[in-house]
């Protein structure tokens, strides 16, 4: 059985990313990862390396695709060739599901290129699930959305960003790609509990997890990716594992990144949280039995 | 779209979420001061601060307009260093402040409309040709590096089509084949040698990387002078090849043989009109077109029309 309705990659295991500085290393190396997250866009590209590369990594991996410009919450309708483009890369891959964040990021086709928080809304939630639907209608493939770190608030919100994420998913019928370190980046920058907000959300339709490192400056934390994981945020994530099950969890690392060995060895790390996930739920199904593959 | 005065009191409709967006993303792509702050005075005169607190609430240690700065200021981070970043040698034609004016001019005036950063420079020859005063007294040795970056790009992730078969190609009669060239391959007509620049820049970059001098002792390799190519045509051909970016010198004739090829022209006559009617009769220059043409379908050059 799946961990929880949407989790039907329980023990997909540990992912890390897919980055230029490893390529050399997992081509002639090939080590054993239990997955690869691609950025979609690294990827949505008509030909040369970018895509000979994946195509040597799919031969071996299982790929997992997250974007970082389908703008879910953007007010803009979606630009049709961007969607076609994705599609094509999703026959290509044959993700098993895909992830992009609960952000909006453009406004009358002028990119920003940053994942801008969202007024929390029931105007924005309907929207936001609306787009939701018409992606995963149109790439017919289960999507999740992750929360965002973020550095600022809007008057206008009606609700917490964990109320406004369930509004959405709820609204939508789609999966959360729960970022921890997202969440606790942001319960530091807006001064809430993150276990309240792990606790908030609809453990049952959790299909991944994220954990990365950041950069705490004298008034906020940024969300940088570019350090191991603290113990805090470990510690949200074996809460998050407690509560929602056994899931598929990527560590992200995109700047200062140290060798293949290291992240790798980082990412690994979530494994022990997942043993006591395990051992805590020991009616679940056993391990190596839960993938759809 | 020119953004509203101010963000709407309630959010209530699509309309509504538009109208803060455009605000907002007004205020994110403002350009910084020189200090690389946000500018505390709006388009229309008004404190910045003001604009903005109409939509961002403060918390206990920063005001609405701090908050907003870390994503103003992350938006032109990231996009002046993806542009640093396609366009090494260009830097090395204007130096970093002049690069970096250039670049900020261009992305007040083109900001992305693409989903993806590959795109951010694509209109940027155009945008120095138009606005030589970012580039002066450089204007055309930097169009010319800035079209030979771009280039670049193109020919590393562009589309490939399908190589016409041998056979085809044999039995071809000349006086009808038009020859496709691959989308991925620029043909650059150049008034300065920019390939020998970039060759030299890179050159020094390894050199400052094999280094074991001290970071502090010795100057990075994009503030190293560089010395600047003198003026004098070349024609270029930028191509990959096995998944490598390679550049590659092509003589006149070749240059307008492609260059024919690439319009549409017939292969007798794309021939005909790149090398002279009396030179193009001689055994000489047969054999020196039935090379180019070896050459350029082992480099893969050729694809179907």
């Amino acid at each position: 059985m799946p961990a929880n309705s949407f989790n039907a990659f329980t023990d997909y295991g540990i992912g890390i990313g897919l980055r230029v500085p490893h390529y050399q290393h997992i081509l002639t190396r090939k080590p054993v990862v239990d997955w690869f997250e691609i950025i979609s866009e690294n990827f949505m590209v008509d030909g040369g390396r970018p895509l000979e590369v994946l195509d040597q990594i799919l031969e071996q991996y299982r790929v997992v695709q997250h974007g970082v410009s389908l703008y879910f919450g953007s007010a803009d309708p979606f630009d049709r060739a961007h969607l076609r483009r994705l599609k094509a890369l999703v026959r290509r891959t044959r993700t098993p599901w895909l992830t992009d964040h609960l952000c909006w990021g453009s406004v009358d086709g002028t990119y920003t290129h940053d994942l801008l928080p969202m007024p929390y809304t029931f105007a924005a939630a309907r929207r936001t699930a609306e787009k939701i639907r018409q992606v995963r209608d149109y790439l017919e493939v289960p999507i999740c959305v992750e929360n965002v770190s973020s550095y600022a608030e809007f008057h206008v919100s009606e609700m917490t960003e964990w109320e406004f994420l369930t509004e959405v998913v709820e609204r939508a019928d789609c999966g959360i790609l729960l970022d921890v370190n997202n969440i606790y980046v942001s319960s530091r920058n807006h001064d809430f509990n993150p276990y309240d907000y792990v606790d908030g959300v609809p453990a049952h339709r959790v299909a991944q997890m994220h954990i990365a490192g950041h950069t705490k400056f004298e008034k906020y934390i940024l969300d940088t990716h570019d350090h191991p994981v603290i113990d805090p945020v470990w510690k949200l994530y074996a809460h998050a594992v407690r509560r929602c099950g056994v899931t598929a969890t990527l560590l992200e690392w995109d700047d200062k990144i140290p060798s293949f060995g290291e992240v790798h060895a980082e990412a690994l790390k979530a494994n022990e949280f997942i043993a006591g996930a395990r051992a805590a739920a020991p009616a679940r199904r056993p391990a190596g039995t839960g993938s759809v593959r | 779209m020119r953004p509203p005065a101010s963000a709407p009191r309630r959010l209530r409709t699509t309309g509504d979420l538009r109208a803060l967006q455009r605000l907002m993303a007004a205020a994110v792509m403002r350009p910084l001061t020189a200090a690389n702050r946000t500018r505390r005075r709006w388009s229309d005169g008004r404190p910045a601060a003001a604009v903005i607190g109409t939509f961002l609430k403060p918390n206990d240690r920063l005001d609405a307009l701090e908050r907003l700065e870390i994503y103003n200021r992350m938006y032109w981070f990231r996009l002046l260093d993806c542009l640093h970043e396609d366009f090494p040698g260009l830097r090395a034609v204007l130096g970093e402040r002049r690069f970096q004016r250039l670049a900020e001019a261009y992305l007040a005036r083109h900001p992305s409309r693409s989903f993806t950063l590959r795109n951010l420079g694509r209109r940027l020859p155009d945008f120095i040709r138009a606005e030589r005063r970012w580039t002066a007294p450089r204007t055309v040795l930097a169009g010319d590096m800035a079209r030979f970056e771009w280039a670049q790009v193109e020919a590393f992730d562009g589309p490939a089509l399908p190589a016409p078969a041998p056979v085809d190609l044999a039995r071809a009669d000349p006086a009808r084949l038009r020859l496709g060239l691959q989308p991925y391959l620029t043909l650059l007509t150049l008034d300065y040698a920019v390939d020998d620049l970039v060759v030299a820049i890179k050159k020094d970059a390894l050199r400052a990387e094999a280094s074991n001098a001290p970071e502090e002792s010795r100057a990075g390799p994009q503030s190293r002078a560089v010395r600047m190519p003198r003026r004098g045509r070349v024609h270029l051909a930028v191509h990959r090849h096995q998944g490598t970016l390679y550049f590659k010198r092509l003589e006149p004739a070749a240059a307008r043989l492609l260059s024919g090829l690439r319009a549409g022209r017939t292969l007798a006559r794309a021939c005909a009109e790149a090398l002279p009617k009396r030179a193009a009769a001689s055994p000489a220059a047969r054999q020196q077109i039935q090379a180019w043409f070896q050459n350029w379908a082992a480099l893969g050059w050729f694809c179907r029309r």
